[in-house]
C-alpha cells in the first residue's frame, strides 16, 4: 500500500486520459480492481462498412445479440459496480434501433458513454439529439486525413460520410467531440493534417495503435508502421500531450521518456470487453476463445465474470517477462501488447511484434509459427474488405468489382470461423 | 514540506463536488468527475475517509481529527487535497 495519501490525476480535460501513475499504483492495478475503470461494450456486430483492420471482424448482426432489456440489466449492474463510463462501439452502434434508448438509460443511471461511430448515420437531427445529452462523448473514426488514404482502409465514401457527421456535430453545437484514427504505415505521415482537421472543429484528436486482431490479422503485416515511423510517432506524441492515445502505445515507452498513460496492459485487470452477444473478453483486441472469460447471461452476471473468472484471475497474477527479462527496457514497455503477440502467433512471454528494439523480428521471420485462427467472424460473406492493395489505383476497384483474390480469402476465413 | 500557495486551508470547509463519485478500492478509491470527465486515484484509505467526512460543516482540521490523521502526515494530506481541488473534485462549502 502506498505510504503517502497522494492523488494521481488525469491529463487535462475535457476527456479523461488514463493518468500517469506511480509504480505502486500500477502494481495495485496489476492485481485487478473491484470493477473495471472503464470497459468497452460493442453493441452490435452489424456494420455498414468493412474496414480492413476491424478488430471485431464486424459486418453481420449476430442473431443472439443482447436484447434491449438485457442491455438495461447490464447497465444496472455497471451502475452498481460504479463503472463510471463505457466505451461503446461495434460494429456500427448507431445501427441498433434502440441505440438512443440505451444511451439515455446509461446516462440516466450514472454510466457515462463514450461512443465510436463511423458517422454514416449521424445526421443533423441525431446530432442535435446527442448535443442535448449530458455525460456523452462522441468519437468519429477516420483512418486517413483525406479520402484516398482513408477510403483505402475503410471503404469508398467513408471519409466523406465521417466529415458530414463532424459537420453535423459542429452545427448542432455538440462541443468538443473526438476524432479517432488508427495509425498505419499509410497515414502516419498525415498526423499534422489529422491534427489540423481536429483543430478546425475544436475537436480532440485520438490516435491509437493498429492491432493484428479480427480482420486486422490479414492486413497488419502491410499496414503496421515501420520502425522509423514508430520513432517519429513517439516523438510526435511526446510533443503533443493533448492528443489522446487510449494508453495504446506503451510499447513505444522503451524509446525513452514514457508517454502519458498507465503504461501497462490493463486486460482483465482494469479494462475488459463485453461483445454484442454478452461474451466478456479480457480486452477489446482479443476477441478469441482463448481470452473469453464468460458471458453476462451466466449466473452472477458480469460481476461474477469480472471477479471470479479463471482467466481474469490468471491475468492478475505477476507477469512472466519471458524473453524480455534481460532487456533493460522491460520496466518501460512491460513486454508490450498481449493481443498483438497472440494474433501474430507469438507466445505471450515473447517480445511485442513491434518491439522498438527489434527483438521480435527474428521470431516473426521464423518458419513454423502457428497463427491462431479466428474463433468467430461476422464479415459479410461475399463482401470483400477494401484492401490497400486492391484500392491502390482506386479506379481499378470500380472497374473490376470485387477482387477475386480477396473473395477467396474471405471464403477461407469463413470456413475457419466456426468455433472449434 | 509546506506549500503556502496550496488552495487547501486547514480551517476551511470543503465538500465533494456533486458531480463526483467515489469508488472504494483496496488501495483507496477512484474518484470520477462526470462533468469534466477527470479520473483521479485516492491512494490511501485514510484520504478516502477524510474526503468522505467532508459534510460541509467540518473543517479539514476536524476531518483529520475525526479520521485520526497524525499531525506529521498533514502536509502530505493537504497536498493530496490540493490536487483534488485543482481537478475540481472538491468545492468550498
Amino acid at each position: 500500500m502506498s505510504p503517502e495519501p497522494t492523488v494521481a490525476s488525469t491529463a487535462p480535460q475535457p476527456t479523461a486520459q488514463p493518468p500517469t501513475a506511480s509504480r505502486s499504483l500500477v502494481d495495485e492495478f496489476r492485481l485487478g480492481l473491484e470493477a473495471p475503470i472503464c470497459l468497452t461494450w460493442e453493441l452490435t456486430y452489424a456494420c455498414n462498412l468493412s474496414c480492413v483492420h476491424c478488430l471485431s471482424s464486424s459486418g453481420r448482426r449476430d442473431p443472439r445479440e443482447l436484447t434491449t432489456e438485457e442491455c438495461f440489466a447490464v447497465i444496472d449492474e455497471l451502475e452498481r459496480l460504479q463503472v463510471f463510463y463505457v466505451n461503446v462501439g461495434g460494429g456500427e452502434p448507431m445501427l441498433r434501433p434502440d441505440f438512443f434508448d440505451l444511451l439515455e438509460y446509461a446516462v440516466d443511471h450514472h454510466v457515462g458513454v463514450k461512443f465510436s461511430t463511423n458517422g454514416t448515420h449521424l445526421d443533423a437531427e441525431r446530432a442535435k439529439r446527442l448535443a442535448a445529452m449530458d455525460y456523452l462523448d462522441v468519437q468519429i473514426s477516420i483512418d486517413g486525413a483525406d479520402a484516398s488514404v482513408n477510403d483505402a482502409v475503410r471503404g469508398e465514401g467513408s471519409f466523406a460520410a465521417a466529415r458530414r457527421a463532424m459537420d453535423h456535430l459542429a452545427e448542432a453545437g455538440f462541443g468538443p467531440f473526438k476524432i479517432s484514427l488508427v495509425v498505419t504505415r499509410h497515414n502516419v505521415g498525415q498526423l499534422d493534417e489529422f491534427k489540423a482537421i481536429a483543430d478546425s472543429y475544436g475537436a480532440q484528436l485520438r490516435v491509437t495503435r493498429l492491432r493484428p486482431s479480427g480482420r486486422g490479422a490479414d492486413s497488419w503485416h502491410e499496414l503496421h508502421p515501420t520502425q522509423a515511423q514508430q520513432r517519429d510517432l513517439y516523438h510526435w506524441l511526446l510533443d503533443r500531450p493533448d492528443v489522446l492515445t487510449g494508453d495504446s502505445f506503451f510499447h513505444l515507452s522503451a524509446l525513452g521518456d514514457p508517454l502519458p498513460g498507465l503504461n501497462l496492459c490493463g486486460a482483465g485487470r482494469v479494462v475488459c470487453l463485453i461483445d454484442p452477444v454478452g461474451d466478456v473478453y479480457a480486452c477489446p483486441f482479443v476477441i478469441h476463445d482463448e481470452f473469453l472469460a464468460g458471458n453476462v447471461r451466466d449466473p452472477g452476471g458480469f460481476t461474477e465474470v469480472w471477479r471470479g473468472s479463471e482467466l481474469f484471475r490468471s491475468l492478475r497474477e505477476p507477469d512472466n517477462p519471458g524473453a524480455c527479462a534481460s532487456c533493460g527496457s522491460y520496466d518501460a514497455c512491460q513486454g508490450g501488447c498481449m493481443a498483438s503477440k497472440f494474433f501474430v502467433g507469438l507466445d505471450l512471454s515473447d517480445p511485442d511484434p513491434e518491439c522498438v528494439k527489434g527483438a521480435a523480428e527474428p521470431l516473426l521471420a521464423a518458419v513454423g509459427r502457428t497463427i491462431p485462427t479466428p474463433s468467430v467472424d461476422r464479415s459479410r460473406p461475399g463482401v470483400p474488405v477494401p484492401s490497400p492493395v486492391r484500392l491502390r489505383p482506386r479506379s481499378v476497384t470500380r472497374d473490376q468489382g470485387p477482387n477475386p483474390d480477396l473473395a477467396a480469402q474471405n471464403g477461407s476465413r469463413a470456413r475457419r470461423s466456426g468455433r472449434p | 514540506m509546506s506549500r503556502p500557495e496550496s488552495p487547501v486551508e486547514l480551517d476551511a470547509r470543503y465538500r465533494l463536488n456533486p458531480s463526483v463519485s467515489l469508488r472504494r478500492e483496496r488501495f483507496g478509491a477512484l474518484a470520477y468527475h462526470f462533468g469534466n470527465r477527470r479520473l483521479s486515484f485516492l491512494k490511501h484509505p485514510d484520504l478516502v475517509r477524510v474526503v468522505e467526512s467532508f459534510d460541509g460543516t467540518c473543517s479539514v482540521r476536524d476531518a483529520f481529527a475525526r479520521v485520526g490523521v497524525e499531525e506529521r502526515r498533514w502536509p502530505a494530506f493537504v497536498r493530496a487535497l490540493g490536487t483534488l481541488r485543482a481537478s475540481e473534485m472538491l468545492d468550498v462549502a
